[in-house]
């Protein structure tokens, strides 16, 4: 998928104004940020699970090349085909010749962001190949010809009645809005495709080194019939979905719907090894390709700990940024903290400038996060590093200068600040509120700043200190 | 130098190593996963099967409890019926010889094409901490019939009930074998559903409305 995020200041506030999308974002507070914390505390011992969480990430990313050589080396044994690619281009390469070979005409897919990465549909259908989408938001957006705004609920920003606009359109048939029947409606329409198709192809939120296994977590029950009903099985994830043991991913599933949904457990886990066995039903060709696409570029630097990511979403959807302005601002495949993240490493971070600095560095992300990312210092440290490589703007850099300036000579600094509280607090008036900064009027563009009281915090502490210092002074 | 040479170097190499694994190396990744050892688990001070009870309802799971196997046919058969449901469905190898006749059922052990609307199949185990069963696909056992039919049944005795997912692959290679892996382990917690339209609930996305799960007491 070609990346947007240099439009995210534009698109942002498009976002902020559309009636429609913030009244969806606000759904998601209350279901997602709900419902995970209800289910977190079906865990009394959530730290404990959490922080092995994170060290059985940290195992296989630790030796991730003997890891994934274990699974090629188990998953080829059960018959399965293992593919490497370094890029994006090499995944819908391999798909297309696989297509090719099997003398494919029709593909069903369930919901996979690494597929979304490599923009696969488009490439699929170049080689003609029909592609129909089976997750329920997925196939929305299909008909609708969009990208997903969030990586667990990709169509999260539509309401019913433009979906409801949608299917009558696509489907010629009476128009109706209740979900539940948009949903029959879907799956009378898919039903045929997944008995039709030649190819599935899935995702993996994870791949099983002891056994060779993919794994795929869903609710829908597309996933278990694009991995079962077609003749051959195509899986696609990324290098760093590796795990060790079924026992690892026992405590990691724990975690993921919990985090992802605020479900206990999604309704299908499903782990699938190899092709099927001696008389059994399923696919007769199962394949696996393993993403590079720019992730091996983090291991060994301070971004390593991004490899760790499970795609639960749970930073997007505790996000403040990301609740206000949406998926698609962020103008690539992930969105919110992680994606910002993932879009700076993975997609280039002169492509990404505006996504590290749309935080506030709250750190709800890193509190929520399953397997203990620490989101805001990589963001920091995205932000450091445009710095240094001189990729911010002039006048951002020039203001830094001054300030830096300023801040190492303390007697100028205090003259400073002392001077521009007082010049706010009359700025104020009688309201105490500046509708204009010089500098800054993107941020009083939209509100006023409350002006400063007219003494600085040295100045207050200076008066109020010193009784207080005589008092405990003999303690030292 | 091929892609998957290109990338595993690549690795090495941003891990600051050198040439191929070592063996220490090899050894330290095969040491710890023929050990296995388990996470720390949530504290599970319950008994199995009413904790199976409470999850598998609260996933919208119904459950029924019979005596013996041969009891089997008579509760599909009440379930099928106070639900207004066909009395025709496919079932699984193993629940072939079952009387279903004599309870008024029309049950073929065969693979389901898509258009039958009951399937009932049995379950390897199943793991009370979250309520879900645990099923293993095979040439008998297809794992169509538990996923395209409207309504699942699946027939589980007592005994086969385990309290974690630990427990079941623990279970699974005590039985089937350390390294046995069938084509697919497929976990099912309740009724297919969906919340992509505005965050609703609704029930039955893809797959099945309904799971009804019986108990065998004997």
């Amino acid at each position: 998928m070609q990346i947007a995020s240099m439009h995210f200041k534009a698109r942002a506030g498009g976002k902020l104004a559309d009636v429609k999308l913030q009244a969806a974002l606000r759904k998601l507070q209350g279901n997602f940020v709900k419902g995970r914390a209800e289910r977190m505390l079906e865990l009394d011992n959530f730290e404990e699970i959490r922080s092995a969480a994170a060290a059985i990430r940290d195992r296989t990313l630790a030796n991730l090349d003997t890891y994934l050589q274990t699974f090629e080396r188990n998953a080829t044994s059960r018959g399965a085909v293992v593919h490497w690619a370094e890029t994006i281009d090499d995944v819908n390469r391999i798909v297309c010749e696989l297509a090719g070979i099997y003398g494919v005409t029709k593909v069903i897919k369930s919901k996979s962001m690494v597929s979304e990465e490599c923009a696969l549909n488009d490439a699929l259908e170049g080689a003609g190949v029909q592609v129909v989408e089976t997750d329920l938001g997925e196939y929305i957006l299909q008909l609708a010809k969009e990208p997903p705004s969030h990586i667990i609920a990709p169509v999260i920003h539509k309401g019913r009645e433009e979906i409801a606009d949608l299917f009558a359109e696509k489907h010629h048939l009476p128009r109706q809005s209740d979900p539940a029947l948009l949903t029959r409606e879907a799956r009378e329409q898919l039903r045929g495709h997944f008995l039709s198709a030649d190819m599935g192809i899935s995702g993996a939120n994870f791949v099983v080194a002891e056994t060779g296994s993919t794994v795929i977590v869903t609710n829908e029950g597309n996933g278990r019939m694009v991995t079962t009903l077609p003749r051959v099985h195509v899986a696609i994830t990324g290098i760093e979905k590796v795990v060790a043991t079924r026992e690892d991913l026992t405590t990691l599933l724990r975690l993921l719907p919990r985090s992802a949904t605020g479900q206990t457990i999604s309704n299908y886990v499903s782990v699938t090894t190899g092709p099927a066995q001696a008389g059994e039903a399923g696919p007769q060709h199962f394949h696996i390709i393993l993403l590079d696409g720019g992730r091996s570029k983090l291991l060994g630097t301070d971004m390593q700990p991004m490899l760790r990511c499970i795609r639960c979403g749970a930073c997007m959807n505790h996000c403040p940024v990301y609740q206000s302005v949406g998926g698609h601002a962020y103008g690539w495949v992930y969105p919110g903290p992680m994606g910002s993240i993932l879009t700076s490493t993975l997609g280039g971070m002169e492509n990404a400038l505006d996504l590290p600095q749309a935080s506030t560095l709250c750190n709800q992300c890193g509190v929520v996060c399953p397997v203990k990312i620490p989101l805001p210092e990589l963001m920091r440290k995205l932000r450091e590093r445009q710095f240094v490589k001189g990729l911010r703007p002039w006048s951002e850099r020039a203001g830094l200068r001054l300030w830096r300036y300023a801040a190492e000579r303390p007697v100028l600094y205090a003259r400073l600040t002392r001077l521009a509280a007082r010049l706010l607090k009359l700025m104020g008036g009688n309201a105490r509120l500046i509708h204009r900064l010089p500098f800054a009027s993107g941020w009083t563009g939209g509100r006023d700043m409350p002006a400063p009281a007219g003494k600085t915090f040295r100045e207050l502490y200076a008066r109020r200190a010193k009784p207080e210092f005589a008092a405990t002074g003999a303690r030292g | 130098m091929n892609s998957r040479d290109a990338i595993l170097s690549r690795i090495r190499a941003a891990q600051g190593r050198a040439g191929a694994p070592s063996a220490p190396e090899t050894a330290a990744v095969a040491t710890y996963i023929a050990a296995h050892p388990s996470g720390p688990r949530p504290p599970s001070d319950w008994d199995p099967l009413q904790r199976l009870r409470e999850r598998a309802l609260s996933l919208t799971t119904t459950l029924d409890e019979v005596a013996d196997l041969a009891a089997v046919p008579a509760a599909v058969a009440r379930y099928l019926r106070n639900n207004q449901l066909p009395l025709n469905a496919v079932c699984w190898a193993e629940l072939a010889a079952l009387d279903w006749t004599s309870a008024g059922l029309q049950i073929e052990a065969r693979e389901t094409h898509g258009n039958d609307l009951v399937g009932i199949t049995g379950a390897f185990c199943a793991i009370a901490e979250t309520g879900t069963l645990m099923l293993l696909s095979g040439a008998d056992t297809p794992g169509a019939t538990s996923l395209l039919p409207e309504t699942h049944i699946a027939v589980l005795p007592r005994s086969r009930i385990v309290r974690g997912m630990e427990d079941a692959w623990a279970l699974q290679r005590a039985e089937c074998g350390a390294d046995a892996m069938p084509r697919a382990v497929n976990f099912i917690s309740g009724p297919s559903r969906t919340a992509d339209i505005e965050q609703t609930l609704v029930l039955g996305a893809h797959g099945p409305y309904r799971v009804h799960l019986v108990i065998i007491a004997a």
